[in-house]
């Protein structure tokens, strides 16, 4: 896993860090002591952000899920929950990711093909039809058009009869970190920005127990950077949406509660377990003294952090089975709220029922069998992951120095900086897993020939369900009344124009049964597209 | 100058359709550029028209496209009608990225050149390059 320097033997890890043979006492104190450690439950939280954690409440189980129609979606989600999933996690075609409608020219050949296809609200009524939202808690995979999804949500379920202001769920909402991986931009950096401000100020008023943003060091992670830069740049990203929710006169403890972070596990265990709790301190660090947080709150680093696909070959796929394992151990070993791992076979196909089981099971066997929930913090007070933490900290400090040295996140973001940085450590670790230098089981070493491979089972695209859904998307529009989402749609745009908080706007068009495509042309109108900086 | 320089290979790497996924078109636009091709990257979200023009205005010697949302058949499709109409016929065309096994006779069949599903070491695409351009240009 961890590089050797050829001339002294020294061995680092990804985040440039020595790892040395033997830790003792002395070497905890050298990098900091513990000051920083406390107790769970109590500032600044490297031990985990409740004084009882599993004990109390085990991870929810999270599986990413999602394609084609909403009706096949329901049935997928059910299937899930039926198997002892306590959490749904939504995935989104990339139609709807980017703000397309199904019959768009762009959307030929993708409709539910990555994920669910979402037109306009009545898809959401079908998709979570016969699902309890009390007890079970949705996250939404979506950030190009995450104001619209996140306004058809709270419609949903406010037509339901839920009360928003006790309704819980999350949305991913991270548009920074889309421009550095993952790509499903729809506006500019800076009205996108707004965006993303706009739903945590509305949600702050009027669904106060909602997550409107998931900051996701994950995909920048997935994109080249490594561990300790993953947690720096979510914390830069989370900052500059902090900073903008303050600048509208909103006070840290108003929305602060409500950031939520998705993070990346896979490499070096004892790295990824000094990674999370150096995050922690760290953000409590920063939230409390930075931002003059008085609610302790504010100051969690509340996560999902799963088992990434970075990590997982193409090469002996079932091989992933055991690598999701020790992913997820490294998860509960870490004190993340929830859990979710990208199946085994990936690198291939979207998950089959088959293989996205396995990967609830993997997580519940660390819950039933192993004793991951019975003690707190459990590899606290060794000497080796407690100079890490101090040191991962450390580190964190120094990139985000770096970041405000170089004008900040969103300046770096804009001009395609921050992305040549990491897809240009993309390029070096594939030269280094190509050489040999980085081991990757199966891809470099213990290789089989082809014809020895297992075979992958495919999930199925289904071309019927496509027409379906612009059958059902041509049905909703013959069915509403046209001159109320005219007046809906034009009062977006103008609220759009005024610099205005969309979110009633959105809220209203979606009430009306305004399209997913319609509303994000009616902002296009006013903020335009999004140009790519090509760095790479 | 002794004018007997070789023009180096032009290669376009293209992010077809609405695909995010650019790690691999990014590192694969690298590998390219450090085997001494001339590297055009189209940034996301480009339509088959405009992989096309792109082609034809840069007069490019290879099309990669790098697909991992599993849209590349019905792209290549489209993609493969328009390079005929603007008689691109010559380029050799690659693809790479998320692509099943049960999909490489499909698209050799539409006319990509050559499929490089995952688990392709870079140097086998730069490889595969050398050895098929200058045969597709005289096969046309």
């Amino acid at each position: 896993m961890d590089t050797a320097s050829p001339e002294d033997n020294r061995v680092f890890n990804e985040s440039g860090i020595e790892v040395k043979p033997l830790y003792g006492p002395e070497d905890v104190e050298a990098s900091g002591g513990i000051e920083m450690l406390g107790e769970p439950g109590q500032y600044p939280f490297t031990r985990g952000i409740h004084k009882e954690m599993y004990r109390k409440r085990p991870w929810t189980m999270r599986q990413y899920a999602g394609f084609g129609n909403p009706v096949d979606t329901n049935q997928r989600f059910k299937y899930l929950i039926e198997n002892g999933q306590t959490g749904l996690n939504v995935a989104f075609d990339l139609a709807t990711q980017t703000g397309l409608d199904s019959d768009d020219v762009m959307a030929e050949g993708e409709v539910g093909r990555v994920g669910m296809a979402v037109d306009s609200l009545r898809d959401f009524e079908i998709a979570f039809d016969g699902i309890d939202l009390e007890k079970i808690t949705v996250a939404l995979t979506i950030n190009g058009s995450a104001a619209i999804l996140i306004a058809m949500y709270l419609a949903m379920a406010e037509k339901r009869g839920y009360d928003l202001k006790k309704l819980r769920g999350t949305a991913q909402n991270d548009i920074l970190k889309e421009f550095i991986g993952r790509g499903t931009w729809v506006f500019p950096v800076e009205p996108s920005v707004k965006l993303v401000g706009d739903t945590i100020e509305y949600c702050a008023e009027h669904a106060p127990k909602y997550s409107p943003v998931s900051v996701c060091g994950y995909h920048i992670r997935e994109s080249g950077c490594n561990p300790a830069e993953e947690m720096a740049y979510a914390f830069c990203i989370a900052k500059a949406y902090a900073d903008d929710v303050i600048s509208r006169g909103l006070k840290v403890d108003e929305f602060a509660n409500r950031l939520s972070y998705n993070l990346n596990i896979f490499g070096n265990i004892f790295e990824q377990v000094a990674k999370f709790r150096a995050g922690r301190g760290l953000w409590a660090k920063i939230i409390k003294e930075d931002y003059g947080a008085e609610d302790p709150k504010s100051m969690w680093l509340r996560m999902i952090a799963g088992g990434g696909g970075g990590g997982l070959t193409y090469e002996q796929a079932e091989v992933n089975i055991m690598r999701g394992a020790y992913y997820a151990l490294i998860s509960a070993l870490s004190g993340a709220q929830t859990m979710a791992l990208c199946s085994y076979d990936e690198a291939y196909t979207i998950p089959t029922e088959y293989s996205a089981r396995i990967s609830l099971r993997t997580m519940q066997l660390l819950q039933e069998e192993m004793g991951l929930c019975e003690t707190v913090d459990p590899l606290a007070g060794s000497y080796y992951i407690e100079t890490m933490t101090n040191q991962m900290r450390a580190r964190m400090e120094e990139i985000m120095a770096e970041v405000d040295a170089e004008g900040g996140i969103v300046e770096m973001v804009k001009d395609g900086r921050i992305q040549a940085k990491v897809s240009s450590q993309a390029y070096d670790m594939t030269r280094n897993i190509e050489s040999g230098e980085f081991p990757k089981v199966g891809v470099n070493c213990y290789r089989v020939d082809k014809e020895d491979e297992h075979k992958v089972e495919f999930h199925s695209y289904s071309e019927a369900d496509t027409r379906l859904q612009v059958d059902s998307l041509r049905k909703v529009r013959s069915e509403r009344d046209d001159a109320v989402v005219k007046s809906c749609l034009d009062q977006l745009t103008q609220d759009a124009k005024d610099g205005k908080n969309a979110m009633p706007a959105i809220m209203a068009a979606v009430k009306a049964y305004a399209t997913v495509g319609e509303m994000t042309n009616a902002m296009i109108e006013v903020y335009g597209h999004y140009e790519e900086p090509i760095r790479f | 100058m002794s004018g007997a320089k070789k023009k180096p290979i032009k290669i376009i790497i293209g992010k077809p359709g609405l695909d995010g996924h650019d790690v691999g078109a990014k590192v694969v636009a690298r590998a390219m550029m450090d085997a001494g091709f001339e590297v055009i990257y189209t940034g996301l979200r480009k339509s088959p028209g405009e992989i096309a023009q792109l082609a034809l205005d840069e007069d490019a010697d290879v099309i990669g496209l790098s697909s991992l949302a599993g849209s590349h058949i019905p792209f290549c499709k489209k993609l493969k009608s328009l390079l005929d109409q603007y008689g691109l016929k010559e380029k050799l065309w690659l693809i790479g990225g998320c692509i099943p096994d049960q999909d490489h006779a499909e698209l050799l069949d539409i006319g990509v050149d050559g499929v490089f599903a995952g688990g392709t070491r870079l140097d086998d695409i730069v490889d595969f390059i050398n050895a098929n351009v200058n045969e597709k240009k005289e096969a046309s």
